[in-house]
């Protein structure tokens, strides 16, 4: 036992060497999946994509047809959820990074936003369901479906915006203050147009995450399946993830190549949406002067 | 217009102050919600029914001792996958890889954290118990053990970027010296970086078991759904139902105001409380670093 201690001390060059491939290996086993299934996805969801998949209505109990109203439903979610949580998002941030300081209060605001970030997205299906639902008596619906995934969001919104505002440097306030400027004037024309490209990176993040969920609209606004597109935000409504879930764990039967076909449609989305914030992001860095 | 002025800026500031606070009304809302649906069990549920080891709300039995049982299991199952894995991979994105690779690897794990439950979900369905199943030999492939390795994947990512950061936040001095002094790089890593980022990558594996443990529809599509009380080794291999699960499953299904409905709030509950203090004490670890931190450089 000594000796083999021994040996690893003398030939630490050795360790070395073994231990970095073992944590290349490591790092290769978290993402290979990830790529793996990405590929996976795209060849056999491919050949289910056509014109009529895209925009037709499902049928024969949804084992034809297309997804439009799931891929519809989505769409109004995303935006539903972007009405509520954008602004409020990035409100929050900017008082955060412009206008607190470092009191108690700022702190259980702090806390409040990591909680928020930690709840299961069941649990906030479980609140959709019990305010907005119930409560205020939304019905099952895309306002209330909308409004629970906005909360859920708010959180990424909120840390990124932040995040965003507070690298903007500080002389460039105090220039703007100095010239005659209020604090608002200065935040819109100055310290939001600098951090823009940070925020819209942490709206589509959390978008992103809106869109990809299902828990949290399971009992506020999904729908098993429509006939016909929502006309009223007090619809309910078919969505891409919870089309998904349905037709590969409740329907019977349900032919592997439409399955899979809506996969890869909600993962274009996905990646779509992740591709475009990397986009902003790495563009603004290379972009940016201070 | 100087008065307009003043009045503009006076309400937008009110505003946005308003909107800062609003995180704080929001968990205290989720909170009151949670209580006020979930409360009402405790006096419609037997204290020792609810703690047996029976889940069967058809005939009055809600014990939610097997769905405590069946998140613990699988938790604990996605943290011994996923916390060699994220640390492995936050240890080599910031200290091993080249340049180049950290700029793919960074976006590919922030692509993982992205990919909708649902999706894995249906992966593990399709690919990964039926692979389980002939590979272990196994009755069934939908296992705690299949969560397991679904929900290491769903945790990775939050573990390896919050561990990430600690790790790039420690000073490069402190590298500098363990090289001056003659270590080599791996020594360097598990002898000062490491340890100098200790708290971060305790938080990271906190968040992780935040992240495990409230995940609902990859492991309601998994575990086998079956509400059997997890204490043997092999229930591992056996189908579990966690308490995520058992919400989704069953809230669709009962009449708002049932005994049943105010249970499976109670759940939420009990769920919403472990996030409570898995988050708080996170970031309290955080906040405690930080002093230090703060007193060490002062």
């Amino acid at each position: 036992m000594k000796s083999i201690a021994k040996l690893f001390t003398l030939n630490r060059h050795l360790t070395e060497r073994i231990g970095f491939t073992a944590i290349t290996l490591m790092a290769m086993v978290t993402v290979l999946p990830i790529v793996g299934t990405v590929i996976y996805i795209l060849i056999q969801g491919a050949p289910a994509i056509s014109l009529e998949f895209i925009t037709g209505f499902p049928r024969d109990g949804m084992r034809e047809g297309g997804i439009l109203p799931a891929i519809i439903g989505t769409l109004y979610l995303a935006l539903g959820t972007a009405i509520f949580s954008v602004p409020l998002g990035i409100a929050a941030a900017i008082y955060l990074s412009e206008y607190a300081s470092d009191t108690p209060l700022t702190r259980t605001i702090r806390i409040a936003i990591i909680n928020l970030a930690g709840i299961p997205s069941v649990v906030y299906g479980l609140f959709g369901l019990g305010l907005f639902v119930l409560f205020l008596n939304f019905g099952t619906s895309i306002l209330a479906a909308s409004l629970t995934l906005s909360i859920m969001t708010l959180p990424v919104i909120i840390s990124t915006a932040e995040e965003a505002l507070r690298a903007v440097p500080q002389s460039f306030r105090t220039v703007s203050i100095s010239l005659g400027a209020t604090r608002w004037q200065t935040i819109r024309r100055i310290v939001l147009k600098e951090a823009l490209p940070g925020i819209l990176t942490g709206v589509i993040l959390g978008l992103n995450r809106a869109v990809g969920e299902t828990a949290p609209i399971l009992f506020t606004g999904a729908a098993f399946f429509l006939p016909r597109l929502p006309g009223s935000p007090f619809d309910a409504t078919m969505a891409l993830p919870y089309h998904l879930f349905v037709i590969s764990t409740q329907v019977p039967e349900m032919p592997i190549k439409i399955q899979y076909g809506t996969a890869l449609v909600l993962l274009a989305f996905v990646l779509t949406m992740n591709l475009i914030a990397t986009v902003i992001r790495s563009r603004a860095r290379a972009r940016r002067q201070w | 217009m100087e008065k307009s002025l003043n009045w503009r800026e006076f309400i937008i500031t009110r505003l946005i102050q308003t909107s800062g606070y609003s995180a704080i009304v929001f968990v205290a809302l989720i909170f009151f919600f949670l209580l006020r649906e979930g409360i009402p069990t405790l006096g419609e549920v037997k204290l020792s029914n609810l703690l047996s080891a029976r889940w069967y709300p058809i005939e009055n039995y809600f014990g939610i001792l097997p769905l405590i049982t069946g998140s613990l299991v699988v938790t604990i199952g996605a943290m011994l996958i996923a916390f060699p894995l994220g640390i492995g991979t936050a240890v080599y994105i910031s200290e091993i890889a080249p340049r180049w690779m950290r700029e793919i690897l960074k976006p590919l794990v922030e692509l993982l954290g992205g990919l909708p439950s649902v999706v894995l979900g249906f992966l593990g369905i399709l690919l990964v118990s039926p692979f389980l199943r002939v590979f272990l030999d196994l009755p069934t492939g939908l296992t705690a053990f299949t969560g397991s390795l679904l929900l290491g994947g769903i945790a990775v990512p939050t573990i390896v970027s919050v561990a990430e950061d600690a790790l790039d936040a420690v000073p490069r001095s402190y590298r500098e010296g363990a090289w001056a002094l003659g270590a080599t790089r791996w020594q360097t890593i598990w002898r000062v970086t490491l340890p100098a980022a200790k708290s971060g990558v305790l938080t990271a594996v906190m968040l992780g078991v935040g992240r495990a443990i409230g995940e609902t529809m990859t492991v309601m599509m998994v575990t086998g759904n079956a509400p059997v009380l997890a204490i043997k080794l092999g229930s591992w291999f056996s189908p579990v139902r966690t308490m995520t699960a058992t919400i989704a499953a069953e809230m669709g299904e009962v009449a708002n105001g049932s005994v049943h409905y105010h249970t499976l709030f109670f759940i939420g509950m009990v769920l919403f409380l472990i996030s409570l203090g898995v988050n708080i004490a996170a970031s309290s670890v955080v906040f405690r670093a930080k002093k230090r931190a703060e007193r060490i450089l002062s």
